[in-house]
């Protein structure tokens, strides 16, 4: 076929820069706001995700992660006295009150762990190790929040509820989601930090032994335990990543404006290719009169959207990747898989080609008899 | 000899009713292949309409029309599009170029239509505008053409899916009257070399010389049908010499 929608296509320079503008504003809209749902996703459940345990004991009526009521840690026994256990140890995950050198208060989250064992602890450390935990006052941070915290280097002393603290250690990347910052301790130390009695823990976590059927270990745990709830780590995680992103609304809000994004792109490339085919009304008709099917004239318009898709859908990934780069810095994280991206090529194609529809009706009610006007 | 296309009693109505419009009252028509026929008369007398039935664009309110034999009046709309692409050539008083593709590819599109394409199509799109004498005119825009290469390149693009039957409404109307005759000659010439049915709507009796046959159409009805005798009808189609391309 002569190259007709191409050469429509960019016949009219100040329109094709118009839909190419919708299209990548389209899709950077799309990307940054499925990026942040992806991002918040991760980051209401990145501590269960890293946490290298095989399953989550809590008190009963667990909804989500920072849900947790404190319980009994004489439960432990009972779970290392389970068979299929190969490691169970407690956790303690509660809000506090950072004081900052500025005299200012912070929110945080104190996460107490076992710095011995490979579970719950921080990840990603970019300063310290996490056996530094093990002694006294000490905490790790990420340095993400060294400036909401007040934070300027290593071995700063600040203090949480009234308790001195000691930094000994910074992660990089763990985000939370809420604006409240994870300060990891050892479980002493945080019982200390949250002015705990000793017995209490909030949850068990549980590493099972290489092979070991999971439900049934539940099933076993369950038997041996009262008023608590188990769940695997997944099931945990994706428990708390509901909660936050659906039951909160944050979730929605974000989705809802990828869907604006997209109505919007969809809304601009049909006015303009709209536009563009009632400018060459004409030569559709000349099209069907010189015997052209119908089948022949949708190539055509169809053609054209998907060359603007592919175009469009190239400046938007460029425009995307500055945009993602640049808030790596900030609080929210905006993820970008190869998924997302190949996936918005396709939606790009399905937006682009679905406003051509407009136009594609139009060019179906074309009297052939208009060619003969003058 | 069975005509290339035969209209019989036909009739074309707009709005039914109290204003009914009668564009066309049992007209009857046969043109013949390698036959020039010069539709005539008014405004409004019904040229276009009977010209667009022919051309299966419109679909009659009654009547027959066939092309080589073939019924095609009361045909479903979506098989009228394969009947004009088989049979049928359009000239227009507009040009009708696509203006975003070459000279050329304007005459390829219409190959393209007919399945022939790539080199093929490209070969035999620079034979047409060799016919109509501009093949040196194969790259260049509408845009960078005159009024009356444009028309020989719409005439080229009309041929070029061998139709049975060419129909012109108005070809040399934004022509000059050099320009308008050169085109004439040169749809006159294809016609009976080719064996195309031609049928041409004017208004202008100048170039009265360059018909077979006048038809004259008033009020939706023909007139006066009738024959021309020109100098141009004595001679045969290897007597008439290539046209040299020069602003026409």
């Amino acid at each position: 076929m002569p190259p007709l929608a191409r050469r429509n296509l960019f016949h009219d320079r100040v329109r094709l820069t118009v839909t190419l503008t919708g299209i990548v504003f389209a899709i950077v809209l799309i990307v940054v706001q499925i990026g942040l749902f992806l991002g918040f996703t991760s980051a209401t459940s990145n501590v269960i995700n890293h946490s290298n345990a095989d399953l989550w004991i809590g008190a009963k009526g667990l909804a989500y992660l920072e849900q947790a009521a404190p319980f009994s840690e004489r439960k432990l026994q009972q779970v290392r006295a389970t068979p299929g256990v190969a490691a169970a140890e407690k956790y303690i995950l509660i809000w506090g009150n950072w004081k900052r050198p500025d005299g200012r208060k912070e929110s945080v989250v104190i996460v107490g762990v076992n710095p011995d064992l490979p579970m719950g602890g921080p990840w990603n450390l970019s300063a310290g190790s996490v056996l530094d935990l093990k002694s006294a006052d000490a905490i790790i941070v990420d340095e993400l929040y060294c400036q909401k915290l007040g934070v300027t280097h290593l071995g700063q002393v600040i203090e949480i509820n009234g308790h001195r603290a000691r930094i000994v250690g910074f992660t990089r990347g763990i985000r939370s989601f809420t604006t409240s910052p994870y300060v990891f301790a050892s479980f002493k130390n945080a019982q200390t930090f949250a002015n705990l009695p000793e017995d209490r823990a909030f949850y068990i976590l549980v590493k099972a032994t290489p092979g070991a059927d999971m439900e049934r270990l539940r099933s076993e745990l369950a038997a041996r335990l009262r008023d608590v709830d188990i769940y695997t780590t997944a099931e945990f995680s994706r428990m708390t990543q509901f909660y936050w992103m659906f039951t909160t609304g944050a979730g929605i809000a974000v989705l809802l404006a990828a869907l604006l994004g997209l109505i919007v792109g969809i809304v601009i490339v049909a006015q303009t290719i709209y536009a563009t085919t009632m400018d060459h009304l004409r030569e559709f008709g000349t099209l069907k009169a010189m015997g052209a099917s119908n089948g022949y004239i949708y190539r055509v318009i169809v053609q054209q959207a998907a060359i603007s898709a592919v175009l469009g859908y190239a400046l938007g990934m460029v425009a995307s990747v500055f945009v993602v780069r640049g808030s790596q810095e900030g609080g929210a994280a905006i993820l970008f898989p190869w998924e997302l991206a190949v996936s918005m090529f396709f939606l790009t194609l399905l937006m682009c080609v679905g406003a051509a529809f407009v136009s594609i009706n139009k060019v179906t009610r074309i009297d052939p008899a208009m060619v003969f006007k003058g | 000899m069975q005509p290339a296309i035969a209209v019989h009693n036909v009739t074309k109505t707009y709005s039914p009713g109290a204003a009914a419009v009668h564009a066309l009252n049992g007209v009857n028509l046969a043109v013949q292949s390698g036959e020039v026929v010069f539709l005539m008369g008014p405004s409004g007398s019904g040229k276009t309409t009977l010209l667009s039935v022919m051309g299966c664009i419109l679909q009659p309110t009654a009547g027959s029309v066939r092309i080589r034999g073939r019924e095609v009046a009361g045909l479903p709309e979506r098989e009228l599009p394969a009947i004009r692409l088989a049979h049928i050539g359009f000239v227009f008083q507009g040009f009708n170029l696509f203006p975003t593709l070459s000279a050329g590819e304007n005459v390829e599109l219409a190959l393209d239509l007919k399945g022939i394409r790539g080199r093929d199509a490209r070969r035999r799109a620079m034979e047409l505008l060799e016919q109509v004498g501009i093949r040196e005119k194969f790259g260049v825009f509408p845009a960078d053409l005159s009024g009356g290469q444009k028309q020989r390149v719409a005439i080229a693009r009309a041929l070029a899916g061998a139709p049975d039957i060419l129909l012109a409404d108005e070809p040399t109307a934004a022509l000059d009257s050099h320009v308008g005759r050169r085109i004439l000659e040169l749809v006159r010439s294809l016609a009976h070399s080719q064996g195309v049915a031609v049928v041409i709507v004017t208004h202008d009796s100048r170039m009265l010389q360059f018909a077979d046959r006048l038809v004259h159409i008033e009020d939706g009805r023909i007139v006066e049908p009738s024959v021309v005798a020109t100098p141009a009808l004595a001679a045969t189609p290897h007597e008439l010499a290539p046209l040299a391309v020069s602003g026409a």
